[in-house]
């Protein structure tokens, strides 16, 4: 697989990123000591921020080329095991990293539609999409659209279906570094946008695909411990196996059995009590599998995931690729309900039912961030809930469900300190969050800068260009992309959900029935499939 | 036999093999989530098995499906000898 390697870097995959995981651990453990010798919080966080994107900067200057096909597919040499680390960070976002378990908290079962959906669009990917787009050899998504639909109409259609997409994601994603960085290490926002942008910029910017590929394998590492440890040390700590995705099955049982307790001690009614395992409460069936049908079919269209399998070195390696993706996604998802199911009974036996007099401190500190309500106001302090709760007609002193609110984002972040955690740990977490950011906006920006740089100017605007002319085209415009969605990230527009519901439903639209017509019909038409892209 | 032949072959197997594995989606990524209220009758290891399956059942299918369908699709291109290199 590597013999046509020029830096012998392929030959050695195993033990480079072997050394890197081993150097990530021997550096959290190194921040651990300071800790316990009294370096402050503030430090070990901007240690962690500086350390990972210094990394990630380090591979992408490591990674610079001056190779058209280097620049946009990584050479076609990426191997189908390391293209599915890639896919899972550059797929996996700041939503699905800090959200997802804070979406299973607050909705139970429900929630487990976006588990569904998430992976099993994969499915989607794999038998009717990427393999195929792999065939064509295409560079770019739009490439398949000009090449199937015989010219540069179709190849513009796609073009601004892809920029519509790709731009509301990416700045969903320097939205989601600026608040973490801001929620972890007090950074301003803007800054925080700021730094991001930087990151991104030196990883993609000089090695185009091959940079952004191998730090996304690095970035993967990363999020991928940062998610597993604090949730594997809660499942050690109450139940002596470290496999949380294991023992929340008892976890399960005893939130249903304290939610009946509840019921009996007056806290909550039969009626307004949502029981966790219970299907189809916050939605009913119908929304349940349209949303999940929705997610999947997006999934399966969003041009900076199928770009990824452009770079395997051949079609069955892409077929290998996408299973190999969907295996590294998964361990995030099925470790998420475990998150959801530890926190909530923490919250069912230590918070409902407690004294508001005795609440325990984490939930003040995630207050002042406005991430958790008491009695309807964020919950800052002792005397701020207990000034809410004694507004609050006929209130005895004592936290009722529904007095209780935690945002969605708070889940990830708090359970460090949930569970007593060092602060490390939650210096870890955040580190992790920034990984999945950045590497989503990583891919999403290069899907861009290559839509203008190879789709509209090598092919509609100077057929002749030079190699070396391309290259410098597509590096200028990839800093003005990322600069104008930066812009765009720091005047803080709609929450992260809303931009990522929007990239989907324009993927889903616009790209998912011509892509798998094109692929699958052979009598689908050109104005058939423009017809259908424009509709969007 | 010839070319043509062998290509409406390979295309016939593949088109199964795509039939096969979109029926298995369809199954557990809907069917078996209607049942999911009956399905938590049982528990499992404290799992209510309605709740395993949407959180890890379909997942873990999932998976083993894409890399069986990897091996399977090359199986295919092999036989019909339309395999790369």
């Amino acid at each position: 697989m590597a013999q046509s390697s020029s830096d012998g870097f392929l030959g050695n995959l195993g033990k480079v990123y072997g050394l890197y995981t081993g150097g990530f651990a021997a550096f959290v453990i190194f921040l651990a000591i300071l800790e316990q010798m009294g370096v402050s919080n503030t430090i070990i966080g901007y240690l962690f921020i500086f350390f990972t994107i210094g990394i990630y900067a380090l591979i992408g200057i490591l990674s610079r080329t001056m190779q058209v096909s280097e620049y946009y597919v990584a050479g076609r040499k990426v191997p189908a095991f390391y293209n599915g680390m890639a896919t899972g960070s550059d797929w996996m976002s700041a939503a699905s990293f800090i959200g997802m378990a804070g979406i299973l908290y607050n909705q139970g079962y429900d929630g487990l539609a976006y588990i569904l959906g998430w992976t099993g669009g994969y499915v989607l990917v794999a038998v009717l999409i990427g393999p195929y787009l792999r065939k064509f050899g295409c560079y770019t998504v739009p490439d398949f659209f000009a090449a199937r639909y015989g010219g540069n109409f179709a190849r513009f259609l796609a073009i601004i279906i892809l920029m519509a997409t790709s731009f509301t994601y990416v700045t969903a994603q320097l939205v989601g570094t600026g608040l973490i960085a801001q929620r972890f290490f007090g950074m301003p926002f803007e800054y925080a946008v700021l730094v991001g942008l930087a990151g991104i910029l030196v990883c993609s910017m000089l090695g185009g695909m091959r940079a952004v590929t191998w730090t996304q394998v690095a970035q993967y590492i990363v999020l991928i411990i940062a998610y597993l440890v604090p949730v594997v040390i809660l499942s050690t700590q109450n139940y002596g196996i470290p496999v949380p995705q294991l023992t929340y099955g008892q976890v399960l049982s005893d939130i249903a059995a304290r939610e009946q307790e509840m019921i009996a001690q007056g806290l909550t009614t039969v009626e307004t009590l949502k029981p966790h395992v219970q299907p189809f409460l916050n939605m009913n069936m119908l929304n349940f599998f349209t949303l999940v049908i929705c997610l999947m079919v997006g999934t399966a269209a969003l041009p900076h995931v199928l770009m990824r399998y452009f770079t395997t070195p051949s079609v069955r390696d892409a077929r290998k690729s996408v299973a190999w993706s969907l295996l590294f996604i998964f361990i995030l998802y099925f470790t998420a309900p475990a998150y959801a199911a530890f926190a909530k009974l923490e919250v069912y036996t230590h918070v409902i039912g407690a004294n508001i007099a005795e609440l325990p401190q984490w939930i003040y500190t995630w207050g002042k961030t406005n991430l958790v309500f008491v009695c309807g106001k964020a919950a800052t302090d002792a005397a701020a809930v207990a000034a809410a709760c004694g507004a609050l007609e006929g209130h005895q002193g004592v936290v009722r469900l529904a007095d209780f609110r935690m945002v969605n984002d708070a889940i990830v972040i708090a359970t460090p300190e949930i569970a007593g955690l060092p602060y490390v740990v939650a210096g870890l977490v955040a580190a992790g969050g920034l990984a999945a950011a950045l590497s989503t906006a990583d891919g999403l920006l290069l899907a861009i800068a290559n839509a203008l740089s190879h789709d509209i100017y090598s092919k509609m605007i100077d057929k002749n260009a030079s190699p070396e002319r391309r290259l410098v085209v597509a590096r200028v415009l990839l800093v003005i992309v990322a600069l104008l969605s930066a812009y765009y990230a720091s005047t803080n527009p709609a929450d992260i959900g809303t931009l990522v519901a929007w990239a989907f439903s324009m993927a889903a639209a616009g790209f998912f029935p011509a892509l798998v017509l094109g692929i699958w019909w052979k009598r689908t038409t050109t104005a058939g499939a423009i017809s259908q892209g424009s509709q969007n | 036999m010839n070319n043509a032949q062998r290509d409406a072959a390979h295309w016939s197997a593949t088109k199964g093999l795509m039939i096969k594995m979109l029926a298995i989606w369809a199954v557990f990524a809907f069917v078996i989530h209607f049942f999911a209220a009956a399905l938590n009758g049982i528990v499992i290891l404290g799992f209510p098995l309605g709740f395993y399956m949407a959180a890890q059942g379909s997942l873990i299918v999932f998976v083993a499906m894409l890399f069986w369908f990897a091996s399977a699709q090359d199986k295919i291109d092999r036989e019909h000898g339309v395999a790369e290199e």
